[in-house]
């Protein structure tokens, strides 16, 4: 039946309206940036859960159980927020990319499948972990939370892993606008799949960390600096300063990627649209039609970031056709805010270094002063901001394409009409339950209060779930 | 081979979602109906004590579902979401309203937030399961022809046949809901509970009967193809269906709700696997067979071997699941 659905899917492009179009790709980029949030967070949170549980456990100190058991709470919540918005893009694939899923579906299966296994195992260890916390010997406590951060990384990968496909499409020949000759293996395993992981697990985990400790820095900067909120701030903060190294590292790696296998995407990253040699590095400015204008330029910078020679070719817009451009000064943008924040979250992390330095020396506690925390509080934020700014990079650099160089987005999407009231409906949602995860996150920090100093009869009296 | 493996493991997978998935459902359902704050209080206690730590792995089976269909019988997935897409976007929703306001509802303090959330949770418990039962017959009846919104839009789900799938779906999830819950309340020493929750389970099953009955005239009339699998090849699971379903009447007044459970499960599951008898081969209705529908066998069989690996690993941690939540709350040393 894949030669009847065919026609219809070349009809799809006639048929759909440009605002039904423009409603999809709207519903869908705002379902994805929502849980995209969330997703780390359940990605992150379990592990600095875990950590706190550990260290309590060993150390007997109610402050890092009573943090634990409070994590653990919250990542209930998240978790179920997550689990309900990851459902609906799963649905969305189907209700606004069935041009995509009807041909490419049986190609990019695999990863979703292997996802589905991975999010069944993190569900089931979740609700033995969050219901058994007062069923089970402390140990073996901790160890049934160990599949949850397995699995939630599993997830991440296989996720991505799909998502880099549409980035490298590999495992399949087109034959007469069939597809034959499926490889799902080599589909999951394509040339963007490793850079692309790797660089979101790590954001991951860099979100959940810094989102964590800036809730706290809030707390130590309105003089809470007891123990139990300084252990809140420094594990995760600790945690999103040792990641962020190794992330721009691997977000060096994934932009050289790019040069090599999407040089489109490159090109507009960096808004270079003269092929050749001794490229400069330009940073901010505004895209126009021949260039790039009022941008701070690094002479060679590009050349020698890509090749580490001046010498070394980047190619330019000039080799895409002008109708399959991304839209060049927002991917610049973009791009430009997601390393300008990561550079600010390493050299937060470096001052860390020297805060740990000095009190070696000097001994006494950490010293931090006003400055330092109110950068750390930002830091949350800022991570956020980052993450959905590398989203952006992902998906605008794509454009036109759904499929890199084989599927454009008009050719996806649903031609039945009234895609325009679905995207209402679903955006009166979301902003319902955005303003209800967090009024209960914060109503759940004030409704059971925790002490200045706990002791164990306060950590056990500390519900969970 | 491959494809009727595949389409069997995802019927498998359907019947897990219907059994759990549905059962949370239908505890919904019966919070809405358990009365005001306070004289609710003690049945949604037990609801949402049993369905607390086991939903989101029982969720998980939709999940399950939708990507073994994309996967493996894409044209179909394609297909089925674009023509009904309407009642597939209402029934995203209650997912999202339901799961969310449940967590929600369970990290509130006060009554008011308690009762936003709960009725919230409630009301997508009886619409989600109404638009997916809508779904299930807009495919059985035939109105989902291949290709991309190739069907209407609207009468596609607005027609008798969906509007029987939709009830039935409601009073089934109902039915097993009670069902289970009478066992737990039993465990948990709640005997006032579980006979309550016997006779809501008595009324739901008479019910779902009764609207049963009624369909056979709506499918002779509206179905016609669906009507003769069910009347032909299907017979034998119908009747078994029926049969369970009046042997859970019979073990509820005996009060042997572990039994009951069974029989309750196997009522439904064997009316599942009746529709797909019934429908069989046929993917989509007067358009496309399982074959012509199914992905390459590389496709599949990397699927399948995947989902057998998963099943290691899953199967005792589901079992670890429900085992440690079936036991009766040991007493808490600490409170």
């Amino acid at each position: 039946m894949l030669s009847a659905s065919v026609p219809g899917i070349a009809l799809a492009a006639n048929r759909v309206s440009a605002g039904d179009l423009s409603a999809a790709r709207a519903q869908m980029g705002f379902s994805l940036a929502w849980h995209i949030v969330i997703a780390c967070l359940g990605v992150g949170l379990p592990a600095l859960t875990l950590l706190a549980e550990w260290w309590g456990i060993r150390t007997g100190s109610p402050s890092h159980q009573l943090l634990a058991r409070r994590w653990a709470r919250a990542m209930g919540v998240l978790f179920a927020v997550g689990a309900v918005s990851g459902t609906i893009l799963s649905f969305e694939m189907g209700l606004l990319w069935p041009g995509l899923m009807g041909r490419f579906g049986q190609v990019i299966g695999l990863p979703f499948a292997l996802e589905g296994i991975a999010f069944f195992i993190e569900a089931i260890f979740l609700g033995i972990y969050l219901y058994a916390w007062d069923r089970l010997p402390p140990r073996r406590h901790l160890l049934t939370g160990i599949p949850i951060v397995i699995a939630g990384t599993a997830s991440a990968f296989f996720v991505v892993c799909a998502n880099a496909w549409m980035n490298q499409p590999r495992g399949f020949t087109l034959r007469d606008g069939k597809v034959v000759d499926v490889d799902p293996w080599a589909a999951m395993l394509n040339p963007a799949s490793w850079p692309q992981t790797v660089h979101m697990i790590l954001a991951a985990f860099m979100v959940a960390s810094f989102l964590t400790a800036s809730v706290y820095a809030v707390a130590l900067l309105r003089g809470r600096r007891d123990t139990y909120h300084r252990a809140g701030f420094v594990i995760p903060f600790t945690l999103g300063a040792a990641v962020t190294p190794f992330q721009i590292l691997v977000g060096d790696w994934a932009a050289r990627f790019l040069a090599d296998y999407q040089p489109a995407k490159l090109a507009a990253i960096e808004g270079v649209y003269t092929t050749g040699s001794h490229v400069p590095l330009t940073i901010g400015g505004i895209a126009g039609d021949d260039g790039l204008k009022y941008g701070l330029e690094v002479p060679n910078g590009l050349s020698l970031l890509v090749g580490y020679s001046p010498d070394t070719v980047v190619k330019g817009l000039d080799r895409v056709p002008r109708g399959q451009w991304p839209a060049v000064t927002g991917v610049h943008w973009a791009f430009d805010l997601m390393v300008s924040i990561g550079f600010f979250l390493l050299a937060m992390g470096l001052w860390l270094l020297w805060a740990w330095w000095r009190r070696r020396r000097m001994g006494g506690e950490l010293p931090f002063n006003r400055l330092f925390l109110m950068l750390a509080a930002v830091s949350g934020p800022a991570a956020v901001v980052a993450l959905e700014s590398g989203w952006c990079v992902t998906e605008l650099g794509r454009q036109p394409w759904i499929v890199w160089g084989v599927m454009s987005v008009r050719d996806a999407v649903n031609p039945a009409p009234g895609l325009m009231a679905g995207l209402w409906l679903v955006l009166v949602v979301y902003a319902a339950m955005t303003v209800a995860t967090v009024y209960v996150l914060r109503r759940m920090t004030r409704g059971t209060p925790v002490p200045q100093a706990p002791q164990e009869e306060d950590v056990s009296r500390y519900p969970v779930v | 081979m491959l494809a009727n493996t595949a389409l069997a493991v995802m019927w498998v997978g359907l019947t897990c979602y219907a059994l759990f998935g549905g059962a949370d459902f239908g505890a919904g359902v019966w919070d809405l109906l358990s009365g005001g704050a306070e004289r609710g209080r003690a049945r949604r206690g037990l609801i949402e004590h049993s369905i607390g730590p086991v939903w989101e792995a029982n969720h998980v089976w939709l999940i399950f579902v939708v990507v073994t269909l994309w996967s493996a019988f894409s044209t179909v997935f394609a297909a089925v979401m674009s023509t009904l897409y309407i009642p597939l976007t209402l029934a995203a929703l209650g997912i999202i309203a339901r799961g969310a306001a449940f967590a929600f509802r369970k990290a509130s303090t006060e009554l008011w937030q308690q009762r936003l959330f709960g009725a919230c949770f409630a009301l997508s418990s009886l619409v989600t399961p109404f638009f997916l039962g809508a779904v299930a017959g807009g495919v059985a009846s035939g109105r989902v022809p291949p290709g991309l919104a190739e069907g209407d839009v609207v009468t596609s789900w607005l027609n008798p046949t969906s509007a029987l799938g939709g009830v039935l779906a409601v009073l089934t999830c109902a039915h097993l809901a009670a069902v289970y819950l009478c066992a737990d309340a039993d465990r948990e020493g709640r005997p006032e509970l579980a006979r309550g929750f016997a006779r809501n389970a008595v009324l739901s099953g008479l019910a779902a009967g009764a609207v049963a009955c009624a369909g056979v005239a709506v499918l002779h009339a509206d179905a016609p193809e669906l009507f003769h699998g069910l009347t032909h090849r299907a017979l034998p699971l119908v009747i078994l269906s029926a049969v369970a379903g009046l042997a859970v009447l019979g073990l509820l007044a005996k009060h042997r709700f572990v039994v009951a459970r069974a029989a309750a499960a196997l009522a439904v599951a064997a009316i599942l696997w009746a529709w797909g008898a019934a429908q069989y081969p046929a993917m989509l209705v007067g358009g496309t067979t399982v074959s012509e529908a199914a992905a390459t066998p590389a496709v599949l069989s990397a699927i399948l071997v995947s989902l057998g690996f998963g099943a290691v690993v899953l199967i005792p941690s589901l079992w670890l699941l429900y085992t440690t939540f079936q036991r009766a709350t040991p007493e808490q040393p600490h409170r």
